[in-house]
């Protein structure tokens, strides 16, 4: 008894002191919104947490927060709404440029340019957050939802994008990454692992996306050499959308019909999958289809390993040059993984057919394929990457907010 | 403290307060700073030093008043890449401000104080009456106008950033850098003021002021010089556009890194359906015209500081791109 009684003291004593220095800042909205809710995420401190009351808040410029160990907190997706309609300056809705940040329960809509922004950050933590284009798809929608570039320690859990022109949650340039529970509808891509070290995609629902999931790795940017990413346990069905992306962006050249989509990175394993409905294909694994000038870029796929993954309808209507014709040659339809031949060492093991195009290398196109059944050109090796982990702390904190049912499940 | 401030303001004149610049504090009017006789904007106590530059950043066509200050007895540093190192206490201040009936009606004034720590930038708007000017953390949007060459009046939203907005241009590896004070980029008439009066000491024994570099009659220089100082506060390589992989500063040497050929990695919207930054002699193909030449949010570079179209900024760049031979670079 007595020591439970001085354990409750000392624990009292630690959240006493915490509180002296961590503050809450309670905004709401109002005409001055803007204003007020900028000024809060300037002058919060370290440990503080900027809680937004529910219902909308009508905004006429970007935000941004540049102070370390800030959460944003808002009542729930449906309920705190940031609402961009108005916008008139400033790329992002929001735009966050400093580390250890947990932004959870609210929603971002309709923001000239891409939804929340983390740039350079390290341990970002994007929980219960909704970001939405509430018109549908539309090319004049922001590019990205949900878009940590050049940051590390990057957790996106339980958000929701809705309507980007580009993906829906692209992750850019960045190092040890997951996204999983979340729900991505209505983008061009519905998630994005691009020129990134280290990601696990899992238990993502991905669809009614021009393509459901990707993986890229593109030239003449700083980061390259896209590595180790892991695609597993998601629902990647009807993936249908018209490409909507303005011409020039690199996914626009994504097929409609596209299930997951794997273009010249490193290591890549895509397993566990139930993929159904994609009209050109549940899984494309191809090299970069431009021609480039970067001598430290490698344009093809390498190592990447698919199976155990279930699949269902594909091929039936394909969406890109000379597909028509390719489903004639394979007897009416595209088989359900397609591989243009331009990589190394590529191992597929689920049970059905896959075809490669035997192009001879990445930037020829396709129009000079000619598929045949795939063959791996080397033995199946299984999986080989390690789950990725966060730091614990960004554990508990998304914990924390979680309600007993949700624990319990 | 009161009475001393009291009996100096009786005589007229304005001293620096030293400890407002250093101090961790963010000071609420500009008036506390002392930089300007009465609190008013367009007189300068006698410790700050006017200078003008060869390039100036675009803002909606306001007129621009720069002023240094530097402590009594310190001076500042010219480092070989033409950085200016300024002493702690050191201020940079800037206000915006357009002709209106005669008169120059002063809308914000920008200071970047240079801390112990590091550089921090702050926003104060003036009031009405001209006479004293708030800070505003947030940033504001103020409605007016102002009358170009022509007679013709153009309205204008003008937006005062705020202060993280301030760090997005000013943000160099993180951390907030002067922009326009370059050696390179300072008139010649500022920067033999500079030298001459002590407050700026050249460095090292390769270093000389170059006076040619920009606004001659080299277009390619023009160009670059122009790129150098409205875009490449972000675009460069620590800067806060650095994951485009499109870097506008002087003295990158890359075509492809500076646009020629290059893809928009995450553009979106803002790439208006273009393959290129810039596609040699089709200025009207290259995303970097499309963006200059939109208002629009999302689309419009910069990002922040224009909210309309510097069209003689985009004739230099569009006649940049028109005599390029578009043979030197192979297609891609």
């Amino acid at each position: 008894m007595k020591y439970i009684v001085s354990a409750a003291l000392i624990s009292g004593l630690v959240l006493s002191a915490t509180s002296a220095y961590a503050k809450t800042i309670n905004v709401a909205p109002g005409p001055n919104a803007q204003e007020e809710l900028q000024e809060a995420l300037i002058l919060a401190e370290k440990g503080d947490v900027v809680e937004l009351a529910a219902g909308k808040y009508v905004l006429t410029d970007g935000l941004s927060l540049d102070v370390d160990g800030v959460t944003i907190k808002g009542q729930g997706d449906d309920k705190s709404i940031l609402d961009f309609s108005n916008q008139q300056a400033s790329g992002d809705g929001l735009l966050v440029t400093s580390d250890d940040v947990f932004l959870t329960g609210f929603a971002v809509e309709n923001s000239k340019g891409d939804g929340i922004k983390a740039k350079g950050a390290d341990q970002i933590i994007f929980s219960k957050i909704r970001v939405e284009w509430t018109a549908g798809p539309d090319e004049k929608n922001g590019a990205y939802g949900i878009y940590p570039v050049e940051s590390k320690n990057v957790l996106v859990d339980s958000v929701q994008v809705y309507g980007a022109s580009d993906a829906g949650i692209y992750v850019g340039q960045s190092q040890n990454i997951i996204v999983r529970y979340s729900i991505v509808k209505n983008n061009v891509a519905g998630i994005e692992i691009e020129n990134s070290y280290g990601a696990d995609v899992y238990f993502n629902v991905a669809t009614e996306n021009t393509g459901g999931i990707l993986v890229f790795d593109l030239p003449d940017i700083p980061q390259q050499g896209g590595k180790d990413v892991r695609v597993f346990n998601n629902y990647v069905i009807n993936n249908n959308t018209k490409n909507f992306a303005p011409e020039g962006n690199i996914v626009g050249t994504v097929p409609a019909g596209t299930g997951v989509m794997v273009m010249s990175s490193r290591n890549v394993e895509v397993f566990e999958n139930i993929l159904d409905d994609n009209a050109t294909s549940n899984i494309l694994v191809v090299g970069y289809p431009n021609q480039t000038k970067d001598k430290n870029y490698n344009p093809r796929p390498i190592d990447v390993r698919i199976f155990s993954n279930r699949h269902g309808n594909a091929g039936y209507k394909g969406d890109f040059p000379g597909s028509d014709a390719l489903a004639q040659a394979l007897g009416g339809s595209l088989p359900p993984i397609l591989y243009d031949g331009t990589g190394e060492n590529i191992q597929i093991s689920d049970n059905v057919p896959a075809i490669t195009l035997n192009i001879s290398e990445a930037g020829r196109p396709l129009t000079e394929a000619m598929p045949s059944p795939f063959a791996s050109d080397s033995e199946f090796e299984g999986q080989k990457l390690k789950a990725i982990i966060m730091p614990t702390q960004m554990e508990d904190k998304v914990a924390s907010t979680l309600s007993l049912k949700e624990k319990a499940q | 403290m009161i009475i001393g401030s009291l009996l100096i303001g009786a005589v007229e004149l304005s001293r620096t307060a030293d400890d407002k610049i250093t101090s961790e504090a963010f000071p609420r009017t500009l008036s506390e700073f002392g930089f300007f006789e009465n609190g008013n904007g367009l007189k300068p106590n006698d410790q700050l030093i006017s200078y003008d530059l060869k390039s100036p950043l675009f803002s909606d066509y306001s007129e621009k008043l720069r002023y240094i200050y530097i402590a009594d007895g310190k001076f500042a540093r010219a480092n070989g890449d033409g950085l200016i190192d300024f002493p702690v206490g050191s201020a940079i201040i800037k206000t915006f401000a357009y002709p209106q009936n005669g008169n120059m009606k002063l809308i914000e004034t920008r200071v970047l104080l240079r801390r112990e720590e590091e550089w921090v930038a702050l926003p104060y708007v003036w009031n009405d009456t001209q006479d004293e000017a708030v800070l505003k953390l947030a940033g504001k949007r103020l409605k007016t106008h102002y009358v170009d060459d022509g007679g013709k009046t153009h309205n204008i939203n003008y937006a005062v950033p705020n202060k993280n907005q301030c760090k997005e241009c000013h943000g160099l590896n993180n951390v907030v850098t002067p922009i326009g004070p370059k050696i390179r980029n300072l008139a010649p008439e500022s920067l033999e003021h500079l030298l001459s009066s002590g407050k700026l000491k050249l460095e090292g024994k390769d270093i000389h002021p170059k006076w040619d570099d920009s606004l001659t009659s080299d277009l390619d220089r023009d160009a670059r010089a122009y790129l150098d100082i409205n875009c490449a506060h972000c675009h460069n390589r620590q800067g806060s556009a650095s994951n485009s992989g499109l870097f506008l500063n002087y003295e990158e040497s890359d075509p492809v890194a500076y646009g020629i050929y290059k893809r928009p990695v995450a553009a979106g919207r803002g790439s208006g359906g273009l393959k290129f930054s810039i596609d040699p002699a089709k200025p009207n193909e290259s995303i970097i015209i499309h963006r200059m030449k939109s208002a629009e949010a999302g689309v419009a570079m910069p990002q922040i500081g224009r909210s309309i179209v510097h069209d003689e900024g985009v004739a230099l760049i569009s006649n940049w791109i028109e005599q390029m031979d578009a043979d030197k670079y192979s297609a891609q």
